[in-house]
């Protein structure tokens, strides 16, 4: 284990695939989500044949996010239960940020940020499916009393706000942390990652025998 | 429909300014209940002048025919039969459909770039081949007015015969209401013509005669003269405060703009945090540890 190109298993291929079906769908959800929250971002419906088009397609790929998003959650959700050294590590934010990291309490598979996210989108998602449900023309708002539809409405755009806030920044903390976008894609990280960001959930590994 | 005009005063989805080059005077279509006969009149003449042809329902025991407004029919007479002093019993028949308010919650709402238009003179128009049938309008009209097609997907209302208007013609409900109970013309006159009529009523023992031109959706196009102005729920219904919802309005109004700049302030703070701070990066001497 002291050579850097060690690499160890963080994400097996299932995982992989499952995040990025979800990730594919919240992306096409957020783009035509936005053209209908606000005429600035309404060319985007251009990317899905139209306004009409954008209207039919976002409810039902909403719906495959979802189901997608609770196979994930199912696989996730046992390393995202916030610790005491998590809250720790995150009163620590703003030395993290500042890439000053040393002395910082050990992070486990995820760290509280992560954990965040997790738990952010676990609240987030249901939330956009039951207020998306109410507001799904033409089948299902209909039968829905007025000030439901219009409370929904509000709650759904609410509630994708912090969504797409929050993916915003999971995409930011990929990029600016090297390195992470592999162990997604690939599934591997090196030793020397693993030691460095996620120091508990690497002792833990190594012990397993790998 | 989509005719060339030069007189919009507001479009949905839009954030410049619409064609304006022509300004008109307001107009307003004014109905007064204690002249209205019921007897469907403007119906007919609705569904004849916009070629408009909806199922045939059933009897539902009412004289409420069709018994709702649907994508097909943009006017429906609503029948209540109220006793407000006993043994005195009143019909009232309302004639009901788009109020083409001043502020409409409809476009307020819709977020389709030019699928609800204002024109100048005060008519609400749906320009249904830019609408993609989300029902938005739905949600931001007081008067629960829009229907979406079951057959198009798309939303039908009342246009206020925008385009007889648009070439000096009165609307045709106007045209044919055989009691000249619907008139039509500038708001200015109608609103003068409503007071001769509410005086007259007054006169002949209804004291809260008035006109029902509501201040919180800034007025309508379309108004009423009703015999019980100080209780217009009597006529089926009328919201006598009608206004945008709070809900709607906050939705469309402060959380809008406000949630789209921070979104894009997120992004553009991601970024400058990677060209000030760096990448988090492991360090040297970790990897050779």
């Amino acid at each position: 284990m002291s050579n850097e190109t060690n690499l160890v298993q963080r994400h097996g291929v299932k995982e992989r695939l499952n995040h990025w079906l979800v990730a594919i769908a919240f992306v096409l959800l957020a783009l035509s989500g936005l053209a209908l929250f606000h005429p600035a971002f309404f060319f985007l419906t251009n990317l899905f044949g139209g306004g009409t088009w954008s209207r039919i397609l976002h409810p039902f790929i909403g719906v495959i996010m979802f189901v997608s998003a609770l196979a994930l959650y199912m696989k996730f959700r046992d390393d995202n239960r916030i610790t005491d050294a998590d809250r720790e590590w995150g009163r620590r934010l703003g030395s993290i940020l500042a890439n000053r990291t040393s002395g910082l309490p050990e992070a486990g598979k995820y760290n509280y940020a992560q954990k965040l996210l997790f738990w952010t989108l676990a609240f987030a998602l249901p939330a956009l499916l039951v207020t998306g449900i109410v507001i799904w023309q033409p089948y299902f708002a209909p039968g829905f009393p007025i000030w439901l539809v219009r409370l929904a409405v509000l709650v759904h755009a609410l509630a994708a706000f912090i969504a797409i806030l929050a993916i915003i920044v999971h995409v930011y903390a990929a990029i600016w942390t090297p390195g992470s976008l592999r162990a997604m894609m690939r599934g591997t990280v090196t030793a020397a990652w693993a030691r460095h960001h996620h120091p508990a959930w690497y002792r833990d590994i190594s012990k397993g025998g790998k | 429909m989509a005719l060339q005009s030069l007189d919009v005063k507001a479009r949905s989805a839009t954030t410049t300014a619409s064609p304006s080059g022509r300004q008109t005077a307001e107009v307003a279509k004014l109905i007064d209940i204690s002249k209205c006969i019921g007897c469907k009149a403007c119906q007919v003449a609705c569904m004849e002048w916009n070629d408009l042809r909806d199922q045939i329902g059933h009897n539902v025991g009412v004289y409420d025919n069709p018994a709702d407004l649907t994508a097909q029919s943009w006017t429906v007479m609503r029948y209540a039969e109220v006793e407000l002093q006993p043994g005195k019993l009143e019909w009232l028949i309302r004639k009901d459909g788009c109020m083409h308010c001043a502020e409409p919650g409809c476009l307020k709402a819709c977020p389709a770039p030019g699928a609800i238009v204002q024109y100048s003179n005060g008519i609400v128009d749906f320009h249904e081949e830019n609408c993609i049938g989300c029902g938005y309008c739905i949600t931001g009209c007081p008067f629960n007015i829009p229907r979406i097609s079951k057959k198009d997907g798309k939303v039908y209302k009342c246009t206020l015969c925008s385009d007889r208007v648009a070439v000096g013609m009165e609307p045709a409900c106007a045209k044919t209401c055989p009691t000249g109970a619907i008139v039509f013309g500038a708001k200015e006159d109608m609103i003068h013509h409503a007071d001769e009529r509410i005086a007259d009523l007054k006169e002949r023992g209804y004291a809260n005669a008035g006109l029902y031109d509501p201040a919180g959706v800034g007025g309508t196009h379309v108004m009423y003269v009703l015999q019980h102005a100080d209780q217009p729920e009597l006529y089926r219904g009328l919201p006598k405060d009608p206004s945008i919802s709070p809900l709607v309005g906050l939705w469309k109004g402060v959380a809008k703009p406000l949630a789209s700049l921070a979104l894009g302030v997120a992004v553009l703070a991601g970024f400058f945090h990677y060209v000030t701070a760096g990448p988090n990066e492991v360090k040297e001497k970790e990897t050779e540890k």
